[in-house]
């Protein structure tokens, strides 16, 4: 997470992530792929579905976030790695919670993520391993809450990468 | 057109088998360089050296597989209304490329929404495995459905 070690992560860290931009053809080509559903794939039938227009997969919100969570992670690594610092090994994550979509996300719409880290646990059966528990949530550009989940990934310690 | 599945055709403790996934790195590569461009989800080479042990699909890109798996097995015969959430997804082991993946869901609990009284209500519980009989994923999703007495 940031190209820092699970020592340097403090519980309250809120980081911006940037902004995915769901075009109609990103829509359609998501739905295509992972989530052919009626209501995900025209016009029609988003007019005859449960939300009243054509709208995003749920699943293409939550690949929006991650994207962006990448892109923050990517650009904070490269501008630590220029300023000469170690850089820790990236973890996985082992799953995430209560995951919400709070509306439909639909062509046209730009969704900002945020992330804000609420805990965080050493492993004793992994000593090398930290677990570090967030908060994720993406805003429409009216502002209004659209998706959010708790997430957890795998950060490495110092000193033992 | 054949009569679709409604909140009535569903009981709890059904169990309903997903059809298979057939993991490709071509795919794992597209979605990961579309969604989590992160070395190892980019490179066979790095993916073995990391540890996920090979060339692994990210797990939004799992999830995302098992959404494709329901809407082939059953959602896309029935009279869905979508969903508002996931309670939990546990991503126990990496997805490799060259597995099928294969799944099952399970009726975990069902009602009517007292808001919508034309939309029911269930909890399912869902697993992935693959061909070794090996536990990949396990998820706990909402499920909404058109009541068919309310049609």
């Amino acid at each position: 997470m940031l190209g820092l070690f699970f020592e340097e992560i403090d519980e309250g860290l809120a980081v911006d992530l940037g902004s995915y931009h769901f075009t109609r053809d990103s829509i359609l080509a998501f739905a295509r792929k992972y989530d052919p559903q009626p209501f995900h794939l025209s016009d029609e039938g988003g007019l005859a579905g449960p939300f009243g227009k054509l709208s995003a997969s749920g699943w293409h919100t939550a690949a929006g976030w991650m994207k962006c969570y990448v892109a923050t992670n990517s650009a904070a690594r490269e501008r630590l790695e220029a300023g000469g610092k170690a850089l820790p090994e990236i973890g996985p994550s082992p799953g995430f919670s209560n995951l919400k979509w709070l509306r439909s996300v639909y062509p046209g719409d730009t969704v900002s993520y945020r992330s804000n880290v609420t805990s965080k646990r050493a492993l004793t059966s992994r000593p090398e391993w930290g677990m570090v528990f967030s908060l994720n949530e993406g805003f429409n550009q009216m502002g209004e809450p659209v998706f959010s989940f708790e997430g957890k990934v795998l950060i490495a310690r110092l000193g033992n990468n | 057109m054949a009569e679709r599945l409604h909140f009535e055709d569903f009981e709890v403790g059904q169990v309903v088998a997903l059809d298979a996934y057939n993991v490709t790195a071509e795919e794992i590569l597209a979605f990961a360089a579309e969604f989590d461009p992160q070395p190892f989800h980019l490179n066979a080479c790095l993916g073995e050296a990391s540890i996920l042990g090979g060339l692994a699909a990210s797990g939004w890109h799992v999830s995302a597989m098992l959404m494709r798996m329901m809407a082939d097995s059953w959602l896309n015969g029935s009279a869905s209304m979508g969903s508002n959430g996931v309670s939990d997804m546990k991503w126990l082991k990496p997805v490799l490329a060259g597995e099928i993946l294969t799944g099952s869901m399970t009726v975990i609990s069902k009602r009517i929404s007292s808001k919508r009284p034309e939309m029911g209500i269930f909890q399912c519980g869902f697993e992935l495995s693959n061909d070794a009989g090996q536990k990949k994923a396990e998820m706990t999703a909402v499920v909404f459905m058109r009541v068919k007495a309310a049609c």
